[in-house]
């Protein structure tokens, strides 16, 4: 992990499968350094993940025969700060409906997310979504067979919801200490500023993980920021 | 972190939008869409990591053999389907049977695929696939033909390749083509430009976003002919972002370790060592076909225009 807290964060986009190439750009706009993570070495350098949107199904299985779903739970129980989008939100939750029985997730968020919950392709949308920790206009927010947020547990922030039509009111973003996930895409638009939110918490874990390693407290993993739960 | 407090919306919700149908195609990157013809077929691809599956009667190589006239599916068939899977489900609609499509899109498909595997419907005119809100994929064999898909409204473009054979030559024939198209669009100037679309038959405007992006405004698949997890990885190094595989699965010796090899590979395009692990044991692949046996009139590719 690079440690000089000035320079840029170095944030892996997960590139088993899905749109890894939006990500790495919107990453690049936000002022990060982006890169492709596909094994378990790649992952042990990079200060931050997100888990890009795709079929987490697919996701899932690849991460398991490679080998990388392991690193990938111990990273984020370690404190790596991650963001998912939609497949992403999926991989981070910590229970999921709709499913087959055997998929896996990495976990990390105490939130039960329902899979294709607004429906099938043709029921796919965009819409304006207001966000917690983002300034200014609202988000333009991409549905695509999109998860949304059934429950959140105790130490879970819902950052934003659905407003008007059938879902009026679904949790569609959501935040946990190091941990942030959102059903839609912003990948897609152009916007970079949930990546920017993303690469600033990301800035903060590295600063709170310089302070404790110059207070001799050791690695910086574990220990929760402010807001977040240890 | 201070999270700062948002402003009001009042933006209404919308489907069917370009983006919507064109980052459907994002998501699906990076993954292989598998042919099946049953609901247990449609679940070894899941299990076997597939991105989506794409519904249909019959295999193209079965086609090729029982001949006749190839349709859409039957609906209950393609309920079965979307019933068993929780991954996308695609469907194919004959070449220009705008009437196929539309109930193709009240069944509830995630994608419709205007396939030139199907006998086309009309010899003049595809659909007009902007005005659907399901999105749709075409096969094209070059630059032109992928273009002129796009303006009809097709969010995502898949090389023909020659569908049934198992044999990837075409495919590569048809990605180098459409690679090609887009790399010379981007040494011409302004001037140029406006002859290229001549050439191309394509619209002007689609011309100067091509040569500027670099790239199709759509993801580009491969089809027709991959039976192997080499195929599939060298598809993706010429340029390919995701694989269609059509009877190479279901046609082969051992469905399952096929289908979950040829996934591996197509994430691990370019690492011969996960290629070379995932390529063992595989068993008897699809019996192939020389496509210069074919006689014209099966010639897949040709169809469509």
């Amino acid at each position: 992990m690079s440690t000089a807290v000035s320079s840029p964060p170095v944030i892996g986009v997960l590139a088993l499968q899905g749109d890894v190439r939006e990500h790495v750009a919107a990453l690049r706009a936000a002022g990060a350094e982006a890169r492709p993570v596909r094994r378990p070495e790649e992952l042990a350098e990079v200060d931050g993940l997100v888990i890009p949107g795709g079929e987490s199904t697919t996701m899932a299985k690849l991460a398991a025969r490679f080998g990388m779903l392991e690193p990938l739970r111990a990273a984020v129980r370690g404190g790596l700060p991650a963001y998912g989008s939609c497949a992403g939100m999926i991989m981070l939750a910590d229970s999921v409906l709709d499913a087959p029985a055997d998929q896996e997730t990495i976990g990390g968020l105490d939130v039960t997310v329902r899979r294709n919950a607004f429906g099938r392709q043709v029921d796919s949308f965009e819409s304006a979504v207001r966000l917690v920790g983002v300034p200014g206009p609202p988000v333009h927010a991409v549905f695509i067979r999109a998860p949304w947020v059934e429950e959140v547990g105790p130490g879970v922030e819902v950052l934003g919801r659905v407003e008007g039509g059938p879902a009026d009111g679904k949790i569609v973003a959501v935040r946990q200490g190091r941990l942030v996930a959102t059903s839609f895409h912003p990948e897609l638009t152009g916007d970079p500023r949930v990546h920017a939110l993303f690469v600033e918490l990301v800035r903060e874990a590295m600063a709170d993980g310089a302070r404790d390693h110059a207070r001799g407290g050791g690695a910086g993993a574990g220990v929760g920021d402010e807001g977040g739960q240890p | 972190m201070t999270l700062a407090q948002p402003e009001p919306t009042d933006v209404p919700s919308t489907t069917g939008t370009d983006r919507v149908k064109r980052g459907m195609a994002e998501q699906l990157k990076g993954g292989v869409i598998m042919d099946v013809v049953t609901p247990e077929q449609a679940k070894i691809a899941e299990d076997a990591g597939a991105v989506a599956v794409m519904a249909l009667e019959r295999v193209p190589a079965d086609i090729r053999v029982q001949g006749g006239i190839a349709r859409m599916s039957d609906p209950d068939m393609i309920e079965g389907i979307i019933g068993a899977v929780s991954i996308p489900v695609m469907a194919k609609a004959r070449i220009g049977h705008f009437v196929e499509a539309q109930v193709l899109q009240a069944l509830g498909v995630d994608y419709i695929d205007e396939s030139e595997v199907l006998t086309p419907a009309d010899e003049a005119h595809h659909i007009v696939k902007s005005t659907f809100t399901v999105p749709f994929v075409c096969g094209a064999t070059d630059l032109g033909e992928a273009l002129r898909r796009i303006s009809e409204g097709a969010a995502m473009i898949r090389s023909k390749g020659e569908a049934g054979t198992g044999n990837v030559v075409e495919a590569t024939r048809h990605m180098r083509s459409i690679r090609a198209g887009i790399k010379r669009l981007g040494t011409l100037d302004e001037t140029e430009l406006f002859v290229a679309a001549k050439e191309l038959r394509a619209p002007y405007d689609l011309v100067v976003e091509v040569a500027r992006r670099g790239a199709l405004p759509v993801v580009l698949f491969t089809a027709g002919g991959i039976a192997t997890p080499a195929d599939a990885a060298m598809m993706m190094q010429l340029g390919a972002q995701g694989v269609f595989v059509g009877s190479g699965i279901f046609k082969s010796g051992d469905p399952a370790q096929r289908a979950a090899a040829i996934v591996q590979a197509t994430t691990f395009y370019d690492d011969p060592e996960v290629i070379a692990k995932v390529s063992r044991g595989l068993g008897e692949p699809m019996v192939g076909i020389n496509v210069s046996t074919l006689p014209e009139s099966e010639h897949y590719a040709t169809r469509g225009w």
